[in-house]
């Protein structure tokens, strides 16, 4: 039994890194109504970006702020480039531009800090945690404690600022929030920029637990389940969401891959974000979305 | 000038619902074909058949099994890598489990089993609609790889999956040779864009149009929506089948799961969105360009001096101006190339005239 | 349209106490009345009174909570779009619905689809059913399209067509099923004067030349008076009004919520 909660903890707390990412999602999603394939890239990017620095002999904060300082710039050449010449078309085109944009900001990012995988310290121990008879990763708590954090700020930031209400605005409805006055583009770098910080601090963590490499700008395909369970437009849901893949998976891989053979974590949240569409449309938190005839 | 349309009058509704309506697009389509069937075979070399036309061949054809389900149907996938995939193994399995089974019958057949896995996986669109529907194709993805790579039945107890293709003859005419595979490719692809472009241009193209721009009203007027989105799936899905086996048989020789997974499916995506949804020509613009431009790209750098970008490089050049071109394509002409080309035959129409 | 003559008048349309609510809000309550065949009945009212959401319970879109609609003699309990559409039910929307990535042609051949027999693997490889199919839906498309004097625009894209046209394609769409009703959902809505009185004749033409059941929801007053042989008038979800145009203008409770008090 204990061993059935040890996984479930794991699994969560591994939930909980995959939620990170996915609030970077929600994030642009909520401001610019697009699905942002390109997030992932843009982890791999913040966090190759850190890595190599760390290397050249940077100190750590002033690496941290470098990258920070990339992601706002990566942020106006996307806005610029690709959100205000395709203002107003269809959602789908909008994710296609982002899987375009995935595909440059993962050649550039290759092609400026080179392909090797690059190891990554943060200073945290690796040794596991007892608590209550179960075998906790230190690092995961401290994964755990710093989304957390970062979904404070963040529910700081859209709900009780002039910014946020600004935010909040846009992503209901862009062309009403121009006729109010409210900046568009300023918005939209805004927005990009913010999720280049949670992509950040989520390439940092993800790229400490696996080796900063390629593989981790692929970590944007568990975010879709995700949010399909959270639904796109939830912080809170993208936290929810985030922990029943993580769990799920890990459950799954633990009990029904000895029976079904190895490798299920690959599809599993897949099949499951299926099932889940089924039953909720529109995931357990979004909004549904009303036809009117 | 040389385009004019004077004097060609339809005088009947099935000429004017002909496919080429004018008589220079039949003598000009007629003199492809010829040469294409023709003198190809003996103007082309080795290097062309194998690593150039059949290759563009096979994706012009999954471009269009895409196509048929996201283009003119409205359902985004990201599964068709998977789709070609399970006609590749099944058409492996009919030639090997079958014995004396036709060439062409087995490749139905794989066509006919990915149709139905095809089915399976679209099933979820009647409830989801738009981008959600996206998980489906992509567990569609997932799954499938994960399949054939974990069951060894499907590619005959084989060590990684690995299948290789089953000698290549009709009716005793060997065509493992460069110029027989292409010929074999040839047939097939223009065979079944003539089906496609049957269905395309009748009511079942039309309700899938419908069902694709507003698909409540559709039901209104009394389309089967549940028909029309499963038939997209069952055909997109037999059409990718059959590229598939011919990806893997007519192109490759050998092919292992991993060699559909999803960069194959954004490959096909992108072949789509760069020539054109909803178009039967795009098809070919597309695939065309993705064949040709990274040769292009390494002829380019193998201009500049030597050293000056190394190998690795180039990889992530081609990366970069890859998505760059798309992202111009989607602000430019989001109608794809293909529009390119139907704009430029408007002004050849009129030519010398502007308007 | 008295009913005191001696002929029976046959009702092809019949809603006895439709209550229609979305999550515990009212939409309509307690709506019955009848429409004859061959008859131009108007549903009438302040915005919000419900006339749209009884024009989709008509036509299988909301489903009703309480009440039978009988159409054509067949009760329906449960209806869905598509069975409607089989009936012969047909409607045009207030918000154009038609297929904006498709020519005027292609939008009104959509509408036969119901017409056709032939399946979809004879269409495709262009044998049995198929061969000589496509021309006589074609003869047929092309009747409507005459009918609504909209050739020059056969081969457009709709989504490039002016409002009003757009109004009269999505029209040709409704008609090209040859409907026994014909739901008009606001049809003049956003036009003036003139384009109003031409969609007004063609909807007399298609009701005295076609002999289709119109029901149509309207705003314009004269227009309603002009054209139609019977009026609805909802408010708030409730019936207040039901006859012939003369009797209707003349109830103080339609003149009170609608049609304002005299000073």
């Amino acid at each position: 039994m204990e061993f059935f909660f040890e996984v479930l903890i794991g699994g969560l707390l591994a939930g909980v890194m995959y939620a990170l990412v996915a609030i970077g999602f929600v994030l642009i999603y909520k401001a610019s109504g697009v699905f942002n394939f390109a997030q992932g890239a843009m982890v791999l990017f913040s966090a190759l970006t850190f890595v190599s620095l760390l290397e050249r002999g940077v100190p750590f904060w002033l690496a941290f702020v470098i990258s920070l300082t990339a992601m706002v710039l990566l942020a106006v050449a996307v806005e610029r480039a690709v959100l205000r010449p395709l203002v107003n078309r269809s959602p789908i085109t909008l994710f296609m531009a982002t899987l375009g944009l995935s595909y440059v900001i993962e050649g550039f990012a290759q092609a400026l800090w080179g392909a090797q995988v690059h190891g990554l310290e943060l200073g945290i121990s690796d040794e596991p945690l007892e608590l209550g008879g179960m075998l906790l990763s230190q690092f995961d708590i401290f994964a755990a404690v710093t989304a957390a954090l970062l979904v404070l700020a963040l529910s700081l930031l859209f709900n009780k600022t002039r910014i946020g209400l600004s935010l909040r605005a846009v992503a209901d409805d862009p062309l009403a929030a121009l006729a109010v006055g409210i900046r568009l583009q300023r918005v939209w770098v805004l927005v990009w920029a913010v999720a280049g910080f949670v992509g950040l601090v989520a390439g940092l963590l993800w790229g400490a637990r696996l080796g900063v490499q390629f593989s981790l700008s692929l970590v944007v395909l568990k975010a879709l389940p995700v949010l399909i369970i959270g639904g796109f437009t939830s912080i809170s849901g993208a936290i929810v969401g985030g922990l029943i893949i993580g769990a799920s998976e890990k459950l799954a891989e633990v009990y029904l891959g000895p029976v079904i053979g190895g490798g299920i974590e690959n599809w599993f949240p897949y099949v499951l974000a299926l099932l889940f569409l089924l039953v909720r449309p529109a995931g357990l938190f979004g909004e549904r979305a009303i036809e009117r005839v | 000038m040389f385009y004019q349309e004077a004097g060609q009058f339809s005088t009947r509704y099935t000429q004017d619902h002909r496919v080429f309506r004018l008589r220079q697009d039949r003598y000009g389509l007629s003199t492809l074909l010829l040469f294409a069937f023709v003198a190809v075979p003996y103007l082309g070399n080795d290097y062309w058949f194998s690593a150039i036309l059949i290759p563009f061949l096979v994706l012009s054809l999954a471009g269009l099994g895409l196509n048929l389900l996201t283009g003119y149907a409205g359902q985004l996938s990201l599964g068709s890598a998977a789709f070609m995939a399970v006609g590749a193994f099944a058409t492996y399995n009919v030639e090997l489990r079958v014995p004396g089974s036709p060439l062409l019958l087995s490749m139905a057949l794989g066509g006919g089993v990915a149709a139905l896995v095809a089915v399976l996986f679209g099933l979820p669109s009647l409830r989801i609609k738009g981008f959600y529907l996206l998980v489906s194709t992509l567990a569609a993805q997932f799954f499938v790889t994960w399949a054939l790579t974990r069951f060894s039945w499907f590619s005959n107890n084989s060590a990684s999956g690995v299948i290789s293709a089953p000698r290549l003859e009709i009716s005793g005419v060997d065509l493992n040779s460069p110029v027989g595979r292409y010929l074999l490719t040839l047939a097939v692809v223009v065979g079944l864009f003539w089906l496609g472009k049957n269905l395309v241009c009748s009511e079942l193209g039309r309700n899938w149009m419908a069902v694709r721009d507003m698909d409540t009203a559709a039901a209104v007027m009394g389309i089967a929506l549940l028909k029309t989105k499963l038939l997209a799936f069952a055909i997109s899905g037999f059409f990718l089948g059959v590229a598939g086996a011919l990806w893997a048989f007519t192109y490759l020789g050998t092919v292992e799961p991993h060699g559909f997974d999803l960069n194959r499916s954004f490959q096909i995506l992108f072949i789509i969105i760069i020539g054109g949804l909803g178009s039967i020509l795009g098809n070919f613009l597309g695939a065309a360009f993705i064949v040709l431009f990274p040769v292009l790209l390494s002829n380019l750098v193998a201009l500049l001096p030597a050293g000056l970008i190394d190998a690795g490089q180039i990889e992530n050049l081609q990366k970069m101006a890859f998505g760059i071109l798309i992202i111009v394509f989607l602000v430019k002409e989001p109608e794809g190339l293909a529009r390119l080309w139907q704009k430029f035959r408007e002004r050849a129409r009129l030519w010398p005239l502007r308007y | 349209m008295a009913q005191t003559q001696a002929t029976k008048v046959e009702h092809l349309l019949v809603l006895e106490n439709i209550g229609l609510s979305f999550k515990g809000v009212k939409a309509v309550t307690d709506i019955s009345f009848a429409v004859a065949a061959g008859e131009i009945c108007a549903l009438i009212g302040p915005n919000g009174a419900g006339k749209s959401s009884l024009l989709n319970v008509i036509n299988g879109v909301y489903q009703a909570q309480q009440g039978r609609i009988r159409f054509a003699g067949e009760e329906h309990r449960r209806m869905r779009p598509h069975d409607a559409a089989v009936r012969g039910i047909a409607r045009t929307f207030q918000n154009i619905a038609l297929f904006k990535g498709m020519s005027v042609l292609d939008n009104v051949l959509t509408g036969r689809n119901l017409k056709r027999r032939s399946s979809w693997i004879e269409q495709a490889l262009r044998i049995g059913r198929a061969a000589g199919e496509d021309d006589r839906q074609r003869e047929a498309a092309e009747r409507i399209i005459d009918f609504l004097h909209i050739q020059p625009w056969r081969d457009t894209l709709v989504g490039k067509l002016p409002y009003g046209l757009q109004k009269r394609v999505e029209l040709a769409r409704a008609l090209a099923a040859e409907p026994r009703l014909l739901l008009l959902d606001e049809p003049m809505a956003g036009m003036n004067a003139e384009e109003k009185q031409q969609m007004s004749r063609f909807i007399v033409d298609i009701n005295r030349e076609l002999g289709t059941t119109v029901v149509l929801i309207e705003h314009d007053i004269g227009v309603v008076m002009g054209i139609c042989d019977h009026v609805v008038v909802l408010d708030y979800g409730r019936k207040i009004g039901d006859g012939p145009p003369d009797e209707v203008r003349q109830n103080p409770e339609v003149i009170a919520a609608y049609l304002g008090t005299r000073h």
